[in-house]
């Protein structure tokens, strides 16, 4: 397309051409008016002169005769700038008056015409003017006129000034126009070649803004705000992506080792048993990563899982207390759970469970150091309302983690050095945001002094609770409820 | 444990050639259907104790399979296979009319112990019992009294729980996400064997000191309660 071409396309230029119709169809409907009311004004006045003149020299002619008349009209008509008069005989004989040629058809007529007409004695151009014939008493017939020939160039200079005015309204609108949709062009052009540049992978340009605060600029601020959270968005899978490599491809290292360590021909049965067995243990691990990163995308994506309820908070943080208080005794920790009166939340109870217990194992594995004091080898569950959020808390009162590690951990695969020889993913509290973040709530590290605070903050629910019972009774087993 | 007639609807020819082969090494009877319409039309057709149903197959997907079954009002015992393996994917299958769920991939072991709780629950009916024996311990749901020997044994009622699926179960292998599903009623991956530790309180409490052991932990599978005299 040519440059002029995509000109005449753009929106704006046809707009300015519609408008500059509408303006000129406009501008001609009022010159018009105006041109034909002032005619029909200077009409009525010609016409009611001519009356007048005619019934002062029907008056004369009444009075003094034929006679009277012609010396009345001689003397007006020496005067400059005279009206037209003109005496005829019955036959249109002139007898008296200065109008040299008039057509015969006129004179025949009684009604006001518009004739045109030439002075007698004179060589000047034949004019334009209105006049009445009137029939005297006598067969005499007397014409009076008045030369409209100011009225005519009353009307060109209306007529020039329509046109001229059209002229310039096409003139200017036409290059007006051309010159707003030239600008907006320009704009968009510039846009679109930020987009394509885009397009090809630059992501990290930017739709060029006028400053203007116009609505080209609002449009453009509001992509270039997306463009930044893709960017970021980015920016995080890529680095997920690298974790996951080096995640996923260290246990499928040593799950490789194993089947080689297996197949090697000097290896025992019992060596073979035992490779095999870790084989699958490996497996099972690089599954558990897998299931734990599948849901962490798919609660990062927001699509709400089904099998959404309301439950009572309290009811799960004695239940996750309950799993892991064996294990929390075993390894010398005193589990306390501490709970307010049902606190009701909508969501899936599935999931809030799993991340709790994922902080409960957390806070087990690396909130108790090993020669901790017997009054800190402990960790709490608490279930709170807290406002209008219902608060699942998992403290410890271990090292607890560094403000400035903190926003970092919850990433994906993030394990702090001092955690890394242990066993882990270091997904499980990325799991827990994700699971924060699928019910409209929030996942705070806090400082519990000493050590960790995990809070898992979620909106209540409004719905009042079914039944208040003890815990451990709250829920039949599984077949009793499918049998009912 | 008699011998199961188990039908696996699976697509996968590898995988169905494997579990075929392995629940016959396990004494049962096992045959294989390639899809949908061909699983349907078996298990309409012959009375099997449990089927093992992929959740996708061609032809017909596993979850209308299943509801055409029980809209026929076939009560085979199902069991779900699938690879999706998510909170809701679970929900959708038991809604549908499956009685349990296992995501891919499993060990064959959790599938076996699972398949063999479904076929039992097909011939003795899902029908709770009040009171509970294996050798010498005694379990009783009315009064929540647990006694060997006629002595009675404190136990927490989580524990009490714990003990009453194993015993229903008795002789029977129970996998340790089933007790978790069963007896807390949450199915997500607990990382650290808590279930375990669990046991082995519950042992201390019921064998320890004692000549005769009852429960028993079935490596790589799980856990079995079982007089182990008879």
């Amino acid at each position: 397309m040519t440059a002029l071409g995509k000109l005449f396309r753009t929106t704006v230029f046809k707009l300015s051409l519609a408008y500059l119709c509408i303006f000129a169809i406009g501008a001609g409907l009022v010159l018009g008016g105006v041109g034909w009311n002032v005619k029909k004004l200077i009409d009525e006045q010609i016409g009611q002169t001519i009356d007048a003149d005619i019934r002062g020299l029907a008056e004369q002619y009444s009075e003094g005769g034929i006679r009277q008349l012609v010396e009345v009209i001689q003397r007006r008509t020496r005067r400059p700038s005279a009206s037209l008069y003109l005496v005829t005989t019955y036959a249109g004989v002139p007898v008296a008056g200065n109008v040299a040629a008039l057509p015969e058809q006129v004179v025949g007529n009684t009604g006001l015409v518009e004739v045109s007409y030439q002075l007698s004695g004179e060589e000047t151009p034949r004019h334009r003017a209105l006049a009445r014939v009137f029939v005297l008493p006598g067969g005499f017939r007397l014409l009076v006129g008045h030369d409209i020939e100011d009225r005519e160039t009353l009307r060109g200079i209306l007529a020039r000034a329509l046109v001229t005015s059209l002229f310039w309204l096409v003139l200017i609108g036409t290059l007006g126009g051309a010159f707003v949709a030239r600008r907006v062009l320009k704009r968009v052009d510039a846009i679109s070649e930020s987009v394509r540049a885009i397009m090809t992978g630059d992501l990290t340009k930017r739709l060029p803004l006028a400053g203007t605060g116009d609505e080209l600029d609002r449009l453009a601020e509001s992509v270039n705000v997306m463009l930044e959270r893709i960017t970021a968005l980015m920016a995080g899978l890529k680095e997920v992506s690298d974790n996951i490599a080096h995640d996923l491809k260290t246990p499928l290292t040593r799950l490789r080792m194993d089947a080689e360590q297996a197949l090697r021909a000097r290896t025992s049965p019992d060596e073979q048993r035992a490779a095999l067995e870790k084989i699958i243990e490996e497996s099972d691990g690089l599954i558990r990563i897998f299931n734990a990163l599948l849901m962490i995308a798919r609660a990062e994506a927001g699509t709400q899982p089904e099998g959404m309820s309301d439950f009572d908070v309290s009811e799960i943080a004695h239940d996750v207390g309950e799993l892991y208080e064996a294990l929390a005794e075993e390894h010398g920790v005193t589990l306390t759970v501490s709970t307010d009166e049902p606190v009701m939340v909508h969501g899936n109870r599935e999931l809030v469970g799993q991340a709790l217990a994922n902080l409960t194992d957390n806070a087990l594995k690396y909130g108790v150091p090993e020669n901790a004091e017997v009054g800190d080898r402990a960790v709490t569950l608490e279930a709170r309302r807290n406002g209008e959020a219902a608060e699942l808390v998992v403290a410890d009162r271990g090292a607890g983690i560094n403000p400035a590690d903190r926003a970092r951990v919850i990433d994906r695969f993030v394990r702090l050095e001092n955690s890394r020889t242990r066993p882990g993913s270091g997904l499980g509290l990325s799991l827990a945001a994700a699971v924060a973040h699928l019910h409209g709530g929030e996942l705070r590290l806090e400082d519990n002094e000493p050590g960790l605070r995990v809070v898992i903050s979620l909106p209540l629910s409004h719905a009042a609770p079914l039944m208040q019972s003890s815990p451990q009774l709250a829920r039949a087993p599984l077949e009793l409820r499918k049998a009912s | 444990m008699k011998a199961m007639r188990i039908l696996v609807i699976e697509d996968d020819v590898e995988a169905a050639d494997y579990l075929v082969k392995a629940f016959r090494e396990e004494g049962h009877v096992a045959d294989h259907a390639a899809d949908g319409l061909d699983g349907y039309a078996a298990a309409r057709d012959s009375d099997y104790d449990v089927l093992v149903v992929d959740r996708m197959l061609p032809k017909m997907d596993g979850l209308t399979l299943i509801a055409g079954l029980r809209a026929q009002k076939i009560e085979t015992p199902v069991l779900i296979l699938s690879a999706l393996g998510q909170v809701d994917d679970r929900v959708k299958g038991l809604r549908a009319g499956g009685d349990d769920y296992l995501p891919k991939p499993y060990a064959f072991s959790e599938l076996l112990a699972r398949v063999e709780v479904l076929a039992r629950r097909k011939s003795f009916g899902s029908g709770e019992e009040t009171h509970y024996r294996v050798g010498d311990l005694e379990l009783d749901r009315l009064s929540h009294k647990l006694t060997r020997s006629g002595k009675e044994i404190l136990v927490q009622p989580r524990e009490f729980r714990l003990l009453e699926y194993l015993m229903k179960h008795a002789g029977q292998v129970v996998t340790r996400t089933m007790l978790l599903e069963n007896v807390w009623d949450y199915h997500f991956d607990p990382q650290t064997n808590v279930i375990d530790v669990h046991i082995s309180r519950l042992r201390a409490k019921i064998d320890k000191g004692r000549d005769m052991p009852l429960l028993h932990t079935v490596r790589g599978a799980g856990y079995m309660i079982r007089d182990s005299a008879r």
